[in-house]
């Protein structure tokens, strides 16, 4: 277990390092709903063939890794109900917010971009508050 | 060349999320939950990534990607409706379960049908968001 923040940290620079690679050589930021949303709503259509193999890098290349480690999970939710109000929410507002985590969270914070500080700032909060209810108020775990 | 490398990076990009522990909603809800036993690995993560990108927007200045075109240009520093509400909501989402848009792709094939569900749900609510951009561009001004 203390061992842990070591895992965060070289998974963090995995993911620093490829918004770099992606930002110096490809000349793009990396946003994850920016890249799936431009392909779902069609206005990413002129880079389309771009943001494909960057999504199939995302998905492919950790199944190779998860299963030759010997399999992985995420510890979601069994409640159906609350992974498509979830799933709603996520996408509905990171279009309306022009970036997630990726993309407000680390490649906003990092160019210091009011509206990347800003909105991660607010999803932070919105995400704590509903932890904080979902958990201690309404005692779900 | 521009495929190869978006998909490099995409690969990248995954599997350091899984490393991270992101993949892990156990983990991203607690590090959500200031109220409760706080877990502050993620801040480890967000660090760890916003250190090589603060070293590759000061390379970027005075420079051209190497694939050609242009670097991004630097967003006006201004707050819109879009801002605030989208990333409440996305904020209110990502609580709930502890996914957000990269994990969610990056677990796929190790999520199950859960994984499955959230990301056609969040596929959605890309779809829906347009419709409601344009109402909110276009609703009175509050001040």
């Amino acid at each position: 277990m203390e061992t842990e923040w070591l895992y965060g940290l070289a998974g963090g620079l995995m993911i620093g390092c490829a918004a770099a690679l992606f930002l110096l050589v490809n000349g793009r930021i990396m946003g994850a709903s920016g890249l799936l949303g431009g392909l779902v709503d069609g206005s990413g259509r002129r880079n389309g063939v771009e943001r494909l193999s960057f999504l199939a890098g995302l998905v492919l290349v950790p199944a190779v890794f998860v299963l030759a480690s010997g399999g992985s999970e995420t510890h979601l939710t069994g409640n159906l109900g609350l992974v498509i109000i979830a799933g709603l929410a996520v996408g509905l507002g990171t279009r309306l917010a022009n970036g997630c985590t990726s993309g407000h969270g680390v490649c906003g914070i990092s160019r210091l971009s009011y509206r990347g500080v800003a909105a991660t700032g607010l999803y932070l909060l919105a995400g704590a508050i509903t932890v904080g209810v979902v958990r201690h108020l309404l005692g779900v775990s | 060349m521009r495929p190869v490398f978006a998909f490099l990076a995409g690969g990248l990009f995954g599997v350091g999320l899984w490393v991270s522990g992101m993949t892990d909603t156990r983990k991203v809800l607690g590090w959500l939950d200031v109220f409760g036993d706080w877990d502050p690995t993620l801040a480890f993560v967000l660090g760890g990534a916003i250190l090589p990108m603060t070293l590759a927007w000061s390379a970027s200045s005075r420079r051209a990607p190497v694939l050609g075109g242009a670097f991004p240009a630097r967003p006006e520093a201004e707050l819109d409706r879009g801002l605030i509400a989208g990333s409440v909501l996305f904020g209110f989402g990502w609580g709930l379960v502890g996914l957000c848009p990269g994990p969610a792709m990056a677990s796929l094939s190790f999520g199950g049908i859960g994984g499955l569900v959230f990301l056609m749900a969040m596929i959605g609510g890309m779809l829906g968001a347009p419709p409601v951009r344009r109402a909110l561009d276009t609703a009175v001004p509050v001040a």
